[in-house]
């Protein structure tokens, strides 16, 4: 049971943004441009997986479940990988570069404070550019956003991954713009 | 220094919106609908509760800045606001307030930390479903806000006197794209 009465049934966060069409327009506007739009030299994949591992940080289940199906989809790999990338991410194939990006982001969950300098040299070291370390952070921070509300109002979440896994192409193909959230 | 070359002077969160306007458009959407819908909760009520949350997350310039907001709105209260700020509970605010600022700095925290027991004294205080949903969503906005500005290292002017010129713009005109395409304002 939600905290408040949102009038609806859908889980996570879509039960709140059917509640509040208003705030719930630029929340789909920051995620689509953030994590689908497809002038960005981080792939959707590394996006969302960024997404997944800050929601996972914030112990998160809808959120870290929904974007975590979208990471697996786009990097065709399977739920046990991205399990493992979000457990511990130095110990996976990932390149250097996600790495140091997923060790910004890291820090960004636990404050904006505790990024440092030589964290961003790091990365900056293995190829990322100002604006992939911008986006990074910002997803980070959008993750942080999102985790709060949907927890914060005690939204319901299907316990069952499959569900998440099986909704993972419909979600990539639609996007996050005039998506039905009743469906 | 930020850590990355935005490339352009404006302060604060303006200089990364400045730099990556595709983000900037909707969450300047966000924070106008937020922080200025006058439905439910005044401006004054929704400023407080992003100060209190930026205080919390030691964002400096969020705090200053949303905190001057809320100075221009209850008629130049400073001190009223920077008991907001550090203990709000013996603040002269309602009752009301009190529990959605108490609920806000549970999402500061977590979303998790928010208990039924916290929405039981909001809505006993009188606050309606609609002043708990955007309470969170603020908190739960200046978690984001605040890390995006500190955790890109964006300039902070420390100078005070810098801050009531631009709330009293963002007060006048809104969140628009003004905020960051255009010359501060510095009077």
């Amino acid at each position: 049971m939600a905290h408040i009465d949102l009038g609806n049934d859908l889980p996570g966060i879509r039960g709140p943004m059917a509640y509040c069409p208003e705030t719930s327009k630029p929340l789909n506007e920051l995620a689509e441009a953030l994590l689908r739009d497809d002038n960005n030299t981080l792939s959707r994949g590394d996006r969302e997986l960024i997404g997944t591992y800050v929601s996972y940080l914030n112990d998160c289940f809808f959120c870290q479940n929904v974007h975590g199906s979208l990471a697996q989809h786009y990097m065709e790999c399977d739920m046990s990988y991205i399990d493992a990338i979000k457990a511990n991410p130095a110990a996976t194939v990932l390149s250097d570069k996600m790495k140091a990006l997923l060790s910004i982001a890291g820090s960004v969950q636990k404050s904006g404070r505790s990024v440092t300098a030589s964290q961003i040299e790091k990365a900056r070291a293995l190829g990322a550019t100002d604006r992939e370390i911008h986006d990074t952070v910002l997803i980070a921070a959008a993750f942080c956003m999102y985790n709060r509300y949907v927890d914060g109002l005690a939204t319901w979440a299907p316990q069952d991954r499959q569900f998440y896994v099986d909704r993972a192409p419909r979600r990539a193909a639609e996007g996050y713009l005039d998506y039905d959230l009743h469906k | 220094m930020p850590h990355i070359e935005v490339n352009n002077d404006f302060p604060g969160i303006r200089g990364l919106m400045a730099f990556r306007p595709e983000t900037a458009e909707p969450l300047a959407a966000l924070a106008e609908v937020l922080l200025r819908d006058n439905e439910g909760l005044t401006r004054g009520e929704r400023e407080l509760i992003a100060t209190r949350v930026s205080y919390l997350n030691d964002c400096f310039y969020c705090h200053n800045s949303h905190g001057e907001l809320a100075c221009l709105y209850l008629d130049g209260d400073r001190e009223l606001v920077d008991q907001v700020r550090k203990d709000y509970r013996h603040a002269d605010i309602s009752d009301k307030l009190k529990a959605l600022l108490t609920i806000a700095s549970k999402v500061q925290q977590s979303g998790k930390a928010v208990q039924p027991e916290d929405i039981a004294a909001a809505r006993e205080a009188g606050a309606t479903d609609k002043d708990i949903h955007d309470t969170v969503l603020i908190a739960a906005a200046f978690c984001l806000f605040n890390r995006y500005v500190d955790g890109l290292g964006a300039t902070t002017p420390t100078d005070l006197s810098t801050y009531p010129p631009r709330a009293r713009q963002v007060a006048e005109r809104g969140y628009g794209s003004h905020i960051y395409s255009t010359a501060q304002p510095i009077r």
